[in-house]
C-alpha cells in the first residue's frame, strides 16, 4: 500500500469509528433532554431514574465521541494537507464554527449539567441539558455543511488554482447539506430508539426470568417487587415506558430517515450521477431497480453483471419521481465524465506515481451497491422490530423467550450498521473524487480534486502506516472497555446510576425536588460528584 | 500592511493563550495526580476541581486548531503534516486523558484506577509537552520547502526549540495547576499545593522564560522585549503573593506572566507564522498564508459574536462551581453491585 491508501483506510477507520459513537451522542442526549422534561413537569421518580440511567449511559458514550473527535480535526492537516491547503479558504470555515459556536456549548453546558444537580435550580439544570444537546445538533450541521461542500461545491470562485470563497449563504444554505443533516439526526435517534428498546427489553425479560414481574391471567403484567434495592414497582414503569419511547423513536426516525433519504437520493441523482449508478450498479440506462445483481459487482467490466431481480421502474422514481425517465447507466457516465474532467490524470508531481495515469471513475461497485442495501435495510429492519416490539408489549411486559431478549439486544447494533453504511456508501461513492464537481452549469464544474492530489507529499508511507496501526490498536481496546462499562451499568440496572436508591428508602425526589425547590441550602456546597 | 490578516494572526495567539490558560492548569492537576496526590482520596479532590471543567477548556484547542484552519490554511497543513509523530502521540494522549476523566471512577477497583490515573498523568504530560514543542517549532522554524512540505524525513523537525516549548509548557502548566490546586482546595492539599508552588517557580517557569528570550533574539521588537521584562516582574509578583498566602492573586499573576510572555512570543515571531529553516523564500507569514479577506470578514463576524459568549457562560461555570473542594466533600466511592447479582446479598431490613 501506498502513502494515500494508507491515509485512505486511516481516514475512513477512524471517521466510522467515530461516527458509531456520534449517532449515540446525538439522538439519546435527545431522548435523556425529553425525558428529563418529563421528570420536571410530572415529579414522577420514573422519570428521574430514566433520566438517571440513560444519562449515565450517555456519558459513558459522549466522552469516546469528545476523544475520538479531535483526530478528525488534526487529521486534515497531518494527512491531508494538500487538501487543507486547497480547500482551506472554504472549507476550514465551518470546522472552526463548529468548534466556536457547538462545540464550546455542548461541552461547557454538559459540565454543568454533569456536576451541577445539586448546584443548580432544576429549571437551570434541564436547561443546561437542553443547550448541550442543542449544541450537538449544531455541530452536526457544521460538520454535514464541510462534508456536503466536498459532496457539491457551491458559493465559491476559482482564484490562482485555489476555490476562494465568495458567498457564505450558499456554502452554509448547500442543499446537499439541508437535506443530509435531517437524514443524519434522524440516523441518530434511530440509534438512541434500538439503543432503548433494547436495554429496556432485557430488564423486563429480567424482571419476569427473576419472577419479579408476572403475567395475569388475561395476559396482563402484574409489576411486582423485590428486597433488592431498585427493583420496586417504579422500576417497571422504568423500563416498560423506555420500551414505548424507544419503538416509538425507531419508528419515526425510520420514517424521517426514509423521506430524507428520498430527497437525497434524488439530488444526487443529479449532483453526483455516479455515485447512483454505481449504487445500483447499473451498467446500461434504464428504469428498473436491482433488488439483486449477480455476478461480480465489483467488476470493472460491467458484462459481468446480472440483475437477476429487477423491480422495472423503482429506479426512475428514486431518481425523478416517475416510473419512466432512463437513469443513466455507469457506461454511458464514464464517457460523460471522461469528456468533462479528463482521461488522465495530470503529469504533476503532487499525484506520486499514479501522474499521468488513467482515471477510474466508477467507485468500487461491491461498497457502493452492498453499502446502500445494508443502510436500507438495517433502517428497515430496525423499524419493523420496532413495531413488532410495540404490539408484543401490549399488555406491559415482554415474552418470556430469551431468544427474543437476545434478539432485540442485538438489535441494537441493527441502526449502527444503516448510519455506517450510509456513510460508506456515500464517501466512497463520490471517489475518485475528494471534492466532487457540481454539474451545474453555472461555470463551478471545474471545482473539484482528485483524491489522489490531496494526501501530504511531505508525509511518508512509514508515518502513515504509524499512525494506521496505533490508532486502530488504541480505538479497539478502548472499544472493548467502553462496551465492557456499558455492559456493566446497563446490567446494574438504574441502581448501578443511582447509588442513592441503595442507601436512602423511597422518595428520591426527597432531594431535588422539580418544582418550586431551590438549590441546595446555603453553604451546602457538596458538589454532586461524578468522578 | 493587511489588516485582517493581522486581526488573524492576533485572534489565533489569543486562541492558543485562552487555550494554555484554561488547560494549562487541567493538565497540570492531571501531571500532579501520580506526583503530587498521596492516595485515593486526594486523587478524587484533585479531580473534582477540574472535572465540571476540563472539557470546556479543551474545545479552545479545537477551536485554536480550527480557526488556523480556516484562516491560515497553508500555515495549518504545513505545521500540522509536519509534525506528523508528535501530533500523532499528542492525540493518543489527549485520548486516553479525556477517557481516563469519565472511566476512572467507573469501577471501584485499585487496580482499575491506577491504571486511568497513569493515563491521566502520562497523557497530561505527553499532551502539554507535544503542543508546547509544536508552539515552539512554529515560532522558530522548521525544514519546509517552497510548496509547505517537510524535507528530511518523519524526524526533521526535532531542534532545541522543540524540546524548550515543550519543556515550557509542560513546567508552566504545572505550576499553573498547583496555583489552581492552592485556589481551589481546601486543608492540606491546598497548604501543600502552595508550598510546592514556592519552591517550584523559578525552575518550572525558567522554559519559558529561554523560550520568550530567545525569540527576542532572533526577532525582538522593543514593545516585546518590554513585556518578556513584565512578564518577569509579574512571575516575581506570582512568587511573592504566594509565599504571603495571597492564592487568588498568585493565580491571577501567573496568568498575567503567561498573558504578557506569549504577547511577547508571538509578537516577536510577527507576521511570521510558521519560518523556514531552508530558506527565507519559504517561510510562511500572514499575508501567503492567509485565506481570503471574505472569509476573514465572516469569521471575524463570527468570532465577534461567539468568543465573548464563550467567555461569558465559561465565566458563568466558574462562578457556579467556585466553592473550595476538600477531602470532607469527597463521599464514599459508591461500590454499587449490579443489581442481579445483588440478589443473594441484599441486605434484610
Amino acid at each position: 500500500m501506498d502513502a494515500l491508501e494508507i491515509a485512505r483506510w486511516q481516514f475512513g477507520i477512524t471517521t466510522v469509528y467515530h461516527f458509531m459513537m456520534v449517532p449515540l451522542t446525538i439522538g439519546l442526549g435527545l431522548v435523556v433532554a425529553v425525558i428529563q422534561t418529563m421528570w420536571h413537569r410530572t415529579g414522577k421518580p420514573e422519570y428521574l431514574r430514566m433520566t438517571k440511567f440513560w444519562g449515565k449511559l450517555f456519558l459513558i458514550n459522549f466522552i469516546m465521541g469528545v476523544a475520538t473527535g479531535i483526530v478528525q480535526e488534526f487529521q486534515f492537516g497531518m494527512a491531508w494537507s494538500e487538501y487543507s491547503r486547497f480547500v482551506g479558504d472554504v472549507f476550514g470555515a465551518p470546522l472552526a464554527m463548529e468548534a466556536l459556536l457547538a462545540f464550546f456549548v455542548e461541552s461547557t453546558f454538559l459540565g454543568l449539567w454533569i456536576f451541577g444537580w445539586k448546584q443548580l435550580k432544576p429549571a437551570v439544570h434541564l436547561a443546561c441539558l437542553w443547550i448541550a444537546v442543542i449544541g450537538s445538533v449544531f455541530s452536526a450541521y457544521f460538520i454535514i455543511v464541510a462534508n456536503s461542500w466536498m459532496q457539491h461545491p457551491v458559493g465559491v470562485e476559482m482564484i490562482d488554482g485555489r476555490p476562494v470563497m465568495t458567498d457564505a449563504w450558499a456554502v452554509f444554505t448547500n442543499n446537499t447539506a439541508l437535506v443530509a443533516v435531517p437524514h443524519t439526526i434522524f440516523g441518530a435517534l434511530a440509534v438512541a430508539g434500538a439503543f432503548l428498546l433494547g436495554i429496556a427489553w432485557y430488564h423486563l425479560w429480567r424482571r419476569r426470568h427473576d419472577g419479579i414481574d408476572t403475567v395475569g391471567e388475561d395476559g396482563k403484567v402484574v409489576p411486582g417487587e423485590s428486597d433488592i434495592p431498585g427493583r420496586d414497582r417504579t422500576d417497571h414503569a422504568v423500563w416498560i415506558r423506555s420500551l414505548r419511547i424507544g419503538a416509538v423513536v425507531a419508528m419515526i426516525s425510520f420514517a424521517g430517515t426514509a423521506i430524507t433519504g428520498d430527497l437525497q437520493g434524488k439530488l444526487m441523482f443529479e449532483q453526483q450521477p455516479m455515485k447512483m449508478a454505481a449504487a445500483e450498479a447499473a451498467c446500461h440506462d434504464g428504469t428498473g431497480f436491482s433488488i439483486l445483481s449477480i455476478g461480480n459487482v465489483g467488476s470493472k467490466n460491467c458484462d459481468d453483471i446480472v440483475a437477476l431481480i429487477e423491480v422495472p421502474g423503482i429506479l426512475s422514481f428514486l431518481a425523478k419521481g416517475d416510473f419512466t425517465t432512463e437513469v443513466k447507466g455507469v457506461n454511458s457516465l464514464i464517457d460523460q465524465y471522461k469528456a468533462d474532467y479528463g482521461t488522465h490524470l495530470p503529469d504533476n508531481p503532487i499525484y506520486g506515481e499514479r501522474a499521468g495515469k488513467e482515471i477510474q471513475y466508477v467507485p468500487v461497485m461491491e461498497v457502493t451497491y452492498w453499502g446502500f442495501r445494508m443502510m436500507i435495510g438495517f433502517g428497515g429492519l430496525a423499524a419493523v422490530a420496532a413495531l413488532a416490539a410495540l404490539w408484543l408489549t401490549r399488555k406491559g411486559t415482554v415474552p418470556a423467550s430469551r431468544g427474543l431478549m437476545r434478539l432485540a439486544v442485538f438489535g441494537i447494533l441493527a441502526p449502527f450498521g444503516a448510519n455506517a453504511a450510509g456513510w460508506i456508501f456515500t464517501e466512497m461513492g463520490r471517489q475518485p473524487f475528494v471534492v466532487a464537481p457540481n454539474p451545474d452549469p453555472s461555470g463551478i464544474d471545474q471545482v473539484f480534486m482528485f483524491t489522489a492530489a490531496a494526501v501530504s507529499p511531505g508525509v511518508s508511507a512509514g508515518e502513515l502506516l504509524t499512525s494506521l496501526v496505533v490508532l486502530t490498536a488504541v480505538y479497539a481496546v478502548l472499544l472493548v472497555v467502553e462496551v465492557k462499562l456499558l455492559v456493566k451499568y446497563i446490567r446494574g440496572g438504574v441502581v448501578a446510576a443511582m447509588p442513592e436508591l441503595a442507601h436512602v428508602p423511597v422518595d428520591e425526589n426527597e432531594d431535588a425536588t422539580p418544582k418550586g425547590g431551590g438549590p441546595g441550602k446555603p453553604g451546602d456546597d457538596v458538589l454532586a460528584f461524578a468522578y | 500592511m493587511e489588516l485582517l490578516p493581522t486581526i488573524w494572526f492576533i485572534a489565533i495567539a489569543v486562541l492558543w493563550t485562552g487555550y494554555l490558560f484554561l488547560e494549562g492548569f487541567d493538565l497540570g492537576v492531571g501531571m500532579l495526580m501520580k506526583s503530587f496526590a498521596r492516595n485515593n482520596t486526594e486523587r478524587r479532590v484533585l479531580l473534582n476541581t477540574i472535572g465540571p471543567v476540563w472539557d470546556g477548556n479543551e474545545v479552545w484547542l479545537l477551536t485554536a486548531g480550527g480557526a488556523t484552519f480556516a484562516a491560515f490554511p497553508l500555515w495549518y497543513a504545513s505545521l500540522f503534516s509536519a509534525l506528523y509523530l508528535p501530533l500523532l502521540l499528542v492525540l493518543v494522549a489527549l485520548i486516553f486523558r479525556a477517557v481516563a476523566f469519565e472511566y476512572r471512577g467507573k469501577v471501584d477497583n485499585p487496580r482499575w484506577r491506577a491504571r486511568w490515573d497513569w493515563a491521566i498523568s502520562l497523557g497530561s504530560l505527553v499532551a502539554a509537552f507535544g503542543v508546547g514543542a509544536a508552539l515552539g517549532l512554529t515560532t522558530t522554524g522548521l525544514p519546509i520547502n517552497a510548496n509547505g512540505d517537510r524535507e528530511g524525513g518523519p524526524f526533521a523537525w526535532f531542534s532545541g526549540y522543540a524540546v524548550l516549548g515543550g519543556l515550557a509548557v509542560v513546567g508552566f502548566s504545572l505550576l499553573h495547576g498547583l496555583a489552581f490546586l492552592a485556589l481551589k482546595t481546601d486543608g492540606d492539599v491546598r497548604h501543600r499545593a502552595r508550598r510546592w508552588f514556592v519552591r517550584l517557580l523559578p525552575v518550572l517557569l525558567l522554559p519559558m522564560a529561554g523560550w520568550a528570550v530567545s525569540l527576542q533574539l532572533i526577532s525582538g521588537e522593543v514593545w516585546t522585549v518590554v513585556a518578556v521584562a513584565a512578564a518577569v516582574v509579574a512571575a516575581v509578583m506570582a512568587w511573592n503573593f504566594a509565599r504571603t498566602g495571597a492564592e487568588g492573586r498568585a493565580f491571577l499573576a501567573l496568568g498575567t506572566f503567561l498573558l504578557l510572555g506569549s504577547a511577547s512570543i508571538f509578537g516577536a515571531a510577527f507576521p511570521v507564522v510558521l519560518p523556514s529553516t531552508l530558506n527565507p523564500e519559504f517561510h510562511l507569514t500572514i499575508s501567503n498564508a492567509s485565506s481570503s479577506d471574505y472569509t476573514l470578514g465572516l469569521m471575524s463576524i463570527v468570532a465577534c459574536i461567539g468568543l465573548p459568549l464563550v467567555l461569558a457562560y465559561q465565566a458563568w461555570t466558574y462562578w457556579v462551581f467556585r466553592r473550595r473542594v476538600s477531602h470532607a466533600h469527597i463521599p464514599e466511592a459508591h461500590n454499587f453491585l449490579p443489581a442481579i447479582a445483588a440478589k443473594a446479598l441484599a441486605p434484610k431490613d
